[in-house]
C-alpha cells in the first residue's frame, strides 16, 4: 500500500499504523499541515508531504523548524479559521509544551496523532506513554489507540469531537510508537467520500481573516477574566463526554465500528480485572481468554478517552470487581504510582463498593510486556482475591533487579 | 501613623463566564483605548505650549499615541494612557525644551 493513495473499492489493506493515519489525514483533507519529522511519528508527515507533491490533497504544507513551531503554525493557521494539524513524539511534544496550552486556551479545535514514545534522558525511541501523560493537564482531549484501525478511526471522529460548537477544544490521538506506528496489520479504511461528508467543513465561529469582523486572539487577560476563561475551558471537556459519544454513534453507522469512552472485555461478571491503555489491551484480552477457558473470571478495561477522564463510568464499570488491577506504561515519578492509577483510584473514592487495587508500572523505553508479564498479574489478583490483602501497591513489571 | 483608608470604589458587576466570548477573544477593533494606563505614571510630561515649535518629533517618538494634536498642532497629552516613559521630552529639540518630566502626584 505503501505512499499511494487508498483505493476505494478495497475493503481492506495491510498498513502500519503511521500509514493509517497519514491516510486518515489525507482524508480529511486539511488546510493546514505543519510538519517536523521525530522517531517515531516522522512517517506520519513524510507519507502526508507524498499525498501532497502527488496532488492529491491541495493542504498548505508547512516544513517547520522546530516542534514549537509546528504547534505555533497550526495554532495560527486554526485561528485563521483553517483545519490545521501537526503530528509528533516524545521529546517533540515536550518542545512544544506552553503552545499545548495556547491551543487550548485560545480553544482552537486542532487534531493532533501522537506516536507514544519515552521521553530522555536517558534516550529512547521506543514506545511508552511518558510523553503524552505528561500532556494530560494541558487542555487537550486524548484519545488512546490499541491498533491501527483504532487510530485511524479516532483521527476522524477527532476532527468532528474538536470541532463540536460546545467543545472547540485540540485533540491528541495517540498511538504506540513501533508497536503500531510500524507493526502492519489489516485496516478497513472508509471511501474518502465518506469520510469527508462525515468531518464536513470547518465552521469556524470567529477568524482572523474576516476582515468585515475584527478580533483579536489572546489579549492579557488578567486577574479579573482570566479565572471565566479556564472555567469555560473546564466547561468545554465537561461537554466533550457527550460529544464523544455522539460522535462515536455516528461513526458506528459509517463504519460499523462502535466506540466508547473505554472498551470493557468480559468485565461484567469479572472478579479481577486489569486497567490499561493502548496496544497492550490486545496481549491482555488473550489471556483473559485463556484464564475464561479455564472457568478464571478474569476481566479488562482499556482506556480509550483518558481526557476527559470518564470518572463516573469508570466508577460504575469497576466498582463490582473485587480485584482490579491498573497498568501504566509511565511513571509519575511521584512515589505514590503511575497517572491512571492515581485518577482511577480517585474516581473510586466515592463508590459504595471500592475494589482492591494495586499498580504495575510496565514497558517503559518499549520493553517487551508478553502473555508471561500479563499472566504474573492475573495471579497477583488471584492471591489479592484470596487473602484479601494488596500485598504490594506498586510494582514494576518485567524490570530487572 | 494611622492610615487612612481610601472609600472602597463600588463595583462594577462583570459579566460571568457563561456570557463572555470563548479563548479570551475580542470580537471588535479598537478596544485598546478603553485600557487606561496612565495610571501606571511614576513622571508625567509637561508641554508649554510658548515654547514648543510643533516639529513633531514628540509626536512621532510617543509609543502610546499620547501626544495629542488639534488642527495639525500639538495640543497636549493623552493623560489617561501616557505612561510616563519620558520619550517626548527626550526628543523634543534641546534649544526648544518645551516638554519637561515631573514627579506625579497630588
Amino acid at each position: 500500500m505503501g505512499n499511494s493513495a487508498l483505493n476505494e473499492a478495497v475493503k481492506s489493506v495491510a498498513l502500519t499504523g503511521n500509514e493509517a493515519v497519514a491516510n486518515a489525514m489525507r482524508q480529511v483533507h486539511p488546510d493546514v499541515v505543519a510538519a517536523y519529522p521525530i522517531t517515531p511519528q516522522t512517517e506520519i508527515v513524510q507519507i502526508f508531504s507524498t499525498f501532497v507533491a502527488d496532488g492529491l490533497v491541495q493542504t498548505e504544507f508547512v516544513p517547520v523548524e522546530s516542534e514549537h513551531s509546528a504547534m505555533s503554525a497550526t495554532v495560527g493557521a486554526s485561528a485563521a479559521g483553517a483545519r490545521a494539524m501537526t503530528a509528533t513524539s516524545a521529546n517533540g511534544l515536550a518542545l512544544m509544551w506552553e503552545v499545548l496550552y495556547i491551543a487550548a486556551g485560545l480553544r482552537l479545535p486542532i487534531v493532533m496523532p501522537v506516536v507514544n514514545r519515552a521521553l530522555s534522558a536517558p534516550i529512547n525511541i521506543h514506545c511508552d506513554h511518558s510523553d503524552t501523560m505528561g500532556a494530560r493537564d494541558s487542555g487537550w482531549i486524548q484519545l488512546y489507540s490499541e491498533n491501527a484501525q483504532e487510530a485511524y478511526d479516532n483521527v476522524i471522529q477527532a476532527v468532528r469531537i474538536a470541532e463540536h460548537p460546545e467543545v472547540n477544544l485540540p485533540v491528541m490521538v495517540m498511538m504506540d510508537g513501533f508497536i503500531i506506528s510500524h507493526g502492519m496489520e489489516n485496516v478497513y479504511p472508509l471511501a474518502d467520500e465518506e469520510v469527508r461528508k462525515f468531518v464536513g467543513e470547518r465552521k469556524p465561529h470567529y477568524t482572523l481573516l474576516d476582515a468585515d469582523n475584527p478580533i483579536t486572539v489572546g489579549p492579557l487577560d488578567l486577574q479579573d477574566f482570566y479565572f471565566e476563561h479556564r472555567r469555560q475551558q473546564a466547561e468545554a471537556m465537561f461537554n466533550a463526554d457527550k460529544v464523544v459519544k455522539e460522535v462515536a454513534d455516528e461513526f458506528a453507522k459509517l463504519s460499523g465500528r462502535q466506540y466508547d469512552f473505554f472498551e470493557a472485555y468480559q468485565l461484567d461478571d469479572a472478579e479481577m480485572a486489569i486497567v490499561v491503555i493502548g496496544s497492550t489491551a490486545g496481549t491482555a484480552k488473550y489471556v483473559v481468554n485463556e484464564l475464561r477457558a479455564k472457568g478464571v473470571k478474569a476481566g479488562l478495561l482499556k482506556i480509550r478517552m483518558f481526557r476527559p477522564f470518564p470518572a463516573a463510568r469508570l466508577r460504575e464499570a469497576l466498582t463490582n470487581v473485587p480485584a482490579v488491577a491498573v497498568m501504566d506504561r509511565a511513571d509519575s515519578l511521584a512515589a505514590c504510582g503511575g497517572p491512571l492509577f492515581g485518577d482511577l483510584r480517585a474516581a473510586l473514592y466515592s463508590a459504595g463498593k471500592r475494589p482492591l487495587m494495586n499498580n504495575y508500572i510496565y514497558g517503559l523505553g518499549g520493553r517487551d510486556v508478553t502473555l508471561d508479564h500479563i499472566r504474573t498479574v492475573y495471579q497477583d489478583l488471584e492471591e489479592m482475591l484470596r487473602t484479601g490483602e494488596v500485598k504490594r501497591e506498586i510494582n514494576y513489571l518485567g524490570v530487572r533487579e | 501613623m494611622a492610615v487612612k483608608e481610601k472609600p472602597m470604589a463600588q463595583e462594577v458587576q462583570k459579566p460571568g463566564w457563561k456570557s463572555i466570548p470563548i479563548g479570551g477573544l475580542i470580537l471588535r477593533g479598537g478596544s485598546a483605548e478603553e485600557f487606561q494606563t496612565g495610571d501606571w505614571r511614576t513622571e508625567k510630561p509637561v508641554w508649554d505650549g510658548e515654547k514648543c515649535t510643533n516639529c513633531y518629533l514628540c509626536w512621532v517618538y510617543c509609543p502610546d499615541m499620547s501626544i495629542v494634536l488639534e488642527d495639525g498642532k500639538v495640543a497636549g497629552v493623552d493623560y489617561d494612557h501616557c505612561k510616563g516613559c519620558g520619550i517626548c521630552a527626550a526628543v523634543c529639540p534641546p534649544k526648544v525644551r518645551a516638554i519637561e518630566m515631573v514627579l506625579d502626584r497630588e
